[in-house]
């Protein structure tokens, strides 16, 4: 098995389907007898991703590839971009506005979230130029059930 | 314990969801930062809460809880009751706040490790 991709689209600002492509990536890899816990793993990275390019992005994209030795999320968006990644991955910081906040985002845990979650990522973004984030969960011998 | 024996209890309003209603309760939480629930809530939990908007549900659907539980006389919208049905996750009112029944659910022996 390598190299099979699957890609949902994500539309900005619209919260009537905000987390679906995450739960079709849930979906998707327990018909495929993922690890329970890679796939929880994977569940909190694309919910994450999804919800910044929903709420900070223009309309974007989460896929998910699968590899022999990995698998691959990306989720990528067309918005305003991140003007200072490394700020941006610290935990607590937040550019959410009041009605993010009110259902309970905002808390500044996003990217570090999907950091401590996968065992790579890489954020790629320039203010008005949309945000680009990779991660990368490596299959080891628990990885994958069969 | 399944979500039902919860309802049935605590005299739990259930306002979706009835499908999942069989659901194992295996753990608790409590909290309204969906960040926080996402990194950290156990797999099999009813979750407390006073959000009664729609993401909830996906929050609950990919953290695989047995319910969640809306708090402190909060309502849910009508757009989170059609997210739960069609994801078949209860969603159960309770009038009073949260640190009640939370109480009451860990000495019924739910999330509470000497009960195990």
């Amino acid at each position: 098995m390598s190299g099979l991709k699957k890609s949902f689209y994500i539309k900005a600002r619209d919260f009537n389907r905000a987390g679906e492509a995450s739960i079709s990536v849930q979906n998707f890899l327990k018909s495929m007898n993922f690890d329970p816990g890679l796939i929880r793993r994977i569940a909190i990275c694309g919910y994450e991703g999804e919800m910044n390019a929903v709420m900070h992005g223009g309309d974007g994209a989460l896929s998910i590839e699968i590899d022999s030795d990995k698998l691959v999320l990306e989720i990528s968006d067309d918005g305003y971009g991140i003007e200072d990644i490394e700020l941006a991955m610290q935990a607590g910081f937040s550019t959410a506005n009041d009605e993010h906040r009110e259902m309970g985002f905002g808390a500044g845990m996003g990217l570090p979230n999907m950091k401590k979650n996968s065992d790579q990522i890489m954020v790629a973004s320039e203010k008005g130029q949309g945000t680009q984030v990779q991660m990368i969960f490596f299959l080891n011998q628990g990885g994958q059930i069969d | 314990m399944q979500v039902k024996d919860l309802v049935e209890q605590f005299d739990l309003e259930v306002v979706a969801g009835n499908k999942g209603l069989d659901r194992q309760v295996k753990d608790g939480y409590c909290g309204d930062l969906l960040s926080e629930i996402m990194a950290n809530a156990p797999e099999g939990s009813v979750w407390l809460t006073i959000q009664g908007h729609q993401n909830i549900v996906a929050v609950a659907v990919l953290r695989e809880m047995a319910a969640i539980i809306i708090a402190g006389g909060q309502t849910p919208d009508q757009e989170t009751l059609q997210k739960a049905e069609q994801e078949k996750i209860p969603i159960l009112l309770w009038p009073h706040s949260a640190y009640k029944l939370a109480g009451r659910l860990y000495g019924l022996g739910v999330g509470n490790p000497q009960s195990d």
